[in-house]
């Protein structure tokens, strides 16, 4: 590090100046300040010329401050009355994300000056924006807890207001060469629970999956923000249990799939939209034996497929007039269409009546 | 003071105007204080990140804390925050990927220094400082896909994504930091070193083996040191990459979890204040702890070079 | 003894042997590094070229981000980037100046030199940590761009401390000797000396924490960075300082990870987006160094 201690100090000559410059420094100073409140002295002209880039710079500074000033209007989130769109903050489940992408898309068409904007992040994330208020709408594809909603009442005034959308069905997915033709709730308990005893295919029969390098079963699972992760927990290990440690978490519903697919050992867990020509379904049984079933509307509506799970929207307290309408639409005819477009379930609408 | 001046040298003109001086004056209060911004910076992640996990410090049981695998903060009936696991994934995968890196980034490192001349040693330099520009999500992204592919068709491994999927791309990042900094360390060693092993006859090599490594040992250390604190602090190459399982290796082909991950993945959902979002925050400071220790350790060494 | 000092002998010769293995495997060594660098960026451009175009880049994306192209993506990164180097770029310059020009060799300067070190060694994940605790909720900016700007504007604070430097180390001492001994006080010989002279340095710098702070995706995601946003298209002024903004890097991941039914070139595409970007940037950056080296007057 080089030293500079020789250097001249502020005004300071120091010992490389010229002769001329030697004075007592305050009194320099002293008589500069007394000669620039006289507008009358002889230094003025001079300083005139020296000053100009100070005074450049402030103005260039006044400027920037002006024009940051005027530049930092955000979007207008009004209700619409000045004309600049109104914009419903749409925010939770990545199971639904895609079904709430295409409703936004689609609403766009039936009210051209909303705009909604959809995020996903999980369930948890979006009731957790629905504390903070950051939310308009919250997607969750699992109930809302008790604690949650008495944060919600505590920071908007009043309890978030439910509306059942739709439903889900989480299909167990393997590699599409594994032999495997059905599985039993009782058997994913034992494969996916803590304390579950299942770990190789060998002991669920499967013995010759093509490619696989052992026999432990990969389990993927999500990470533990989702809602899917939430309610498969509650149906496969139980009220209060957990997963067992070591499976793969992944971040989002076509994760799963991804992975399951390239894996020969793998099993995993995912929305029905998700399936793809590369991953086999298989069907799921209650108890060991029973007839097992494929996840479809019909199976879903008439609760034979045991994991299947309504998907919410939730709104804190009573919706303003703008969002009750976008929630209306979803409910009838059309939004349920697109539903059943993205691979969900739409609900029976002769039966459901909100 | 000058007393009896004539007439012309009563009033003393200034040598700068007011402005001028004042400005410069501010201007150097303002360098002062950039100066120092360098420790608030440091202090304040410090404090920021205690600050929002402190209060659930008293609250746990250490030892079972740091020792035990069992990682369950959403669970309805037994909340437990467990992260051995995920030390050991964090050390495990840093680790691994060290075992490639420094051999190689040392290797590299003493062939562009020593053993290429001109427009290659141009070339290799300018590649390698390509190599370090690579965005960590594109790593992530790379090993999700290409590598995940690749290591399940040719290796032995149950599943793509695991401890040597993550192993592989750490090393590949951090490998351009030990070159540029081996690389200095060797410039460092004085020219008089070579040319004395050349006078008494030695190879190329053994000069390198025999007299540089030596010389720059430290450093060379203070690169690998650097390279290890770039490993560690990694997080969206390896949760891509590794599986995310919270699962205590026993081969390289099993999927791990690390810390700074962990974070990653969690973070978003948690509610401000719950004891989830501090507990994540606490690890945080421990990820910034082990960091600084590394960091400091790099700098011990490097100030162990200047006094050379 | 007829042998002369030039004779190979057996022991010369086992020396050269290992001198050319040596040489042989350190050479497969690099190699082992170029060649998946090489590998990547051509596997990334294969799968991903078919789709990029100048459509993809200024249009947004539309039907569930698996149509259209990446403009509000693309946007927001140059937000971020740009108030975040406008940011750490004269804090980190001023910094180096005081490190250099003004530091004596005690303590204090000693632990700014350490600080610095650590600040770089920060993990990216504790940026994002103290973003989200210092600026979303104690300062109270919530997620914004402004946040996210901050926080990676003190992720590339060390780096740009670092190389400035060694830049204004570089300057000799001697033409700061010749501006004293004409009268110049220590900052008007820093501004227009010593900075001018080593701009090349800092630029270099400076452009190079562009291509960083483009690729991080950790610091953004909790303190800005959304998964999706409608934007208008057609404008630079598009997000404003309190929104939240896509970025490039937090789109891959997204698209990656969570969009269903994307066309498989989609996420190859916006990762060549962003890896060419960066190598652009710092391509850029290796000749701004190049060409101000060459006019380098000593």
């Amino acid at each position: 590090m080089r030293r500079i201690q020789e250097a001249p100090q502020n005004g300071d000559p120091g010992k490389f100046a010229l002769p001329s410059s030697n004075r007592c420094r305050s009194a320099s100073i002293a008589s500069a300040v007394a000669s620039w409140l006289r507008p009358s002295s002889a230094l003025l002209p001079e300083m005139v010329g020296r000053d100009w880039k100070a005074r450049l710079w402030v103005a260039i500074a006044l400027l920037l401050v002006l024009g940051g000033a005027g530049c930092s209007q955000s979007t207008a989130r009004t209700d619409g009355s000045s004309g600049k769109p109104v914009v419903i903050q749409n925010i939770g489940s990545d199971t639904m994300v895609n079904l709430a992408q295409a409703w936004a898309e689609e609403y766009q068409n039936v009210e051209p000056n909303i705009s909604v904007e959809v995020s996903g992040g999980g369930s948890g994330l979006g009731i957790a924006a629905l504390i903070n208020g950051t939310a308009d709408i919250a997607n969750s594809s699992r109930h809302i807890e008790p604690e949650e909603e008495a944060a919600v009442a505590e920071h908007s005034g009043s309890k978030p207001r439910e509306f059942l959308v739709g439903f889900d069905a989480l299909s167990i997915y393997v590699h599409k060469d594994n032999p495997i033709t059905s599985i039993s709730l009782e058997e994913l308990h034992e494969i996916y629970a803590e304390g579950g005893k299942i770990d190789r295919w060998s002991q669920l029969g499967i013995t010759n999956i093509p490619r696989a390098r052992t026999d432990r079963i990969i389990r993927v699972s999500r990470q533990n923000n989702s809602g899917t992760y939430h309610y498969f927990r509650e149906v496969v290990c139980g009220k209060k249990g957990d997963f067992k440690l070591g499976s793969l978490d992944m971040n989002g519903s076509k994760d799963v799939v991804e992975l399951v697919s390239h894996t020969p050992g793998a099993i995993g867990y995912s929305g029905l939209g998700y399936n793809t020509r590369n991953v086999k379904m298989i069907p799921v049984s209650r108890k060991k034996g029973e007839k097992a079933v494929l996840p479809s509307i019909e199976t879903t509506l008439d609760k034979s497929y045991p994991i299947s799970r309504p998907m919410f929207m939730y709104t804190p307290g009573e919706p303003p007039a703008h969002v009750r309408r976008y929630i209306d639409w979803i409910l009838s005819p059309a939004g349920q269409k697109i539903v059943e477009l993205t691979g969900y379930i739409p609900l029976n609408l002769a039966e459901d009546k909100r | 003071m000058i007393a009896n001046q004539p007439d012309n040298l009563k009033r003393p003109r200034m040598a700068r105007s007011m402005t001028a001086i004042l400005g410069e004056r501010t201007i150097e209060l303002l360098i002062r204080l950039c100066g120092v911004s360098a420790i608030v910076f440091v202090f304040g992640i410090f404090l920021f990140v205690l600050r929002e996990g402190a209060p659930l410090i008293d609250k746990l049981d250490w030892s079972r804390v740091l020792f035990s695998q069992e990682w369950y903060p959403t669970s309805k009936g037994n909340v437990r925050y467990g992260v051995g696991a995920l030390i050991v994934g964090t050390l495990s995968v840093t680790g691994l990927a060290m075992l490639f890196a420094v051999p190689f980034g040392l290797g590299a490192a003493v062939f562009v220094s020593e053993f290429s001349t001109g427009k290659v040693k141009e070339t290799l330099k300018i590649i390698i400082e390509m190599l370090a520009a690579i965005p960590s999500i594109v790593w992530g992204f790379i090993g999700l896909t290409v590598m995940n592919r690749l290591i399940q068709e040719y290796l032995p491994a149950p599943v793509g994504l695991n401890l040597l999927n993550g192993a592989i791309l750490l090393a590949l990042m951090s490998v351009p930091i030990i070159v540029s900094i081996g690389e200095d360390a060797l410039k460092a060693v004085p020219d008089s070193y070579r040319e004395a092993a050349m006078a008494m006859g030695a190879t190329r090599w053994q000069t390198v083996y025999r007299v540089l490594f030596p010389a720059a040992r430290n450093g060379l250390l203070a690169a690998a040191l650097l390279g290890v604190g770039r490993a560690i602090g990694e997080t969206m190459a390896v949760l891509m990459a590794t599986g995310h399982a919270v699962n205590i290796p026993r081969s390289i082909f099993d999927p791990i979890r690390t810390l700074t991950a962990t974070i990653a993945a969690e973070l978003g959902e948690t509610a401000v204040g719950s004891d989830h979002y501090r507990m994540l925050f606490l690890i945080g400071v421990l990820l910034f702890s082990i960091t600084f220790v590394v960091n400091l350790l790099a700098d011990l060494a490097v100030r162990g070079v200047r006094k050379q | 003894m007829s042998a002369s000092p030039f004779t190979v002998t057996p022991l010369v010769r086992r020396n050269m042997r290992r001198e050319l293995a040596a040489r042989i495997v350190l050479g497969a060594m690099v190699a082992a590094m170029v060649l998946p660098l090489l590998a990547i960026i051509a596997y990334l451009a294969v799968k991903g070229a078919p789709l990029i175009s100048l459509k993809f880049l200024t249009t947004n994306p539309t039907h569930g981000m698996r149509e259209g192209g990446i403009w509000s993506a693309l946007l927001g990164t140059i937000y971020l980037v740009v108030i975040a180097l406008a940011v750490s770029a004269p804090i980190g310059v001023l910094c180096a100046v005081y490190l250099n020009e003004y530091a004596k060799d005690n303590w204090l300067t000693r632990i700014i030199n350490l600080a610095v070190v650590n600040l770089a060694g920060v993990p990216s994940i504790v940026h994002a940590l103290f973003g989200l605790g210092a600026f979303v909720l104690f300062a109270g900016i919530g997620r914004s761009i402004l946040a996210a700007s901050l926080t990676l504007a003190i992720m590339t604070l060390p780096v740009i401390i670092a190389s400035t430097k060694e830049a204004l180390a570089a300057v000799p001492m001697s033409f700061r000797e010749a501006c004293w001994n004409v009268g110049a006080s220590r900052w008007q010989t820093i501004w227009s000396i010593v900075l001018p002279n080593s701009l090349s340095g800092i630029l270099t710098g400076v452009i190079l924490q562009v291509s960083r702070t483009a690729g991080e995706t950790a610091p953004i995601m909790f303190t800005g960075a959304v998964f999706f946003k409608k934007i208008q298209s057609g404008t630079l002024f598009a997000y404003s300082l309190t929104d939240q903004c896509m970025a490039l890097s937090m789109h891959l991941y997204t698209v990656t990870t969570q969009v269903t039914n994307a066309p498989e070139p989609l996420p190859y595409a916006i990762a060549l987006v962003l890896l060419g970007a960066v190598l652009a940037v710092n391509a850029a950056s290796i000749a701004v160094r190049s060409c101000l080296r060459s006019r380098k007057k000593w």
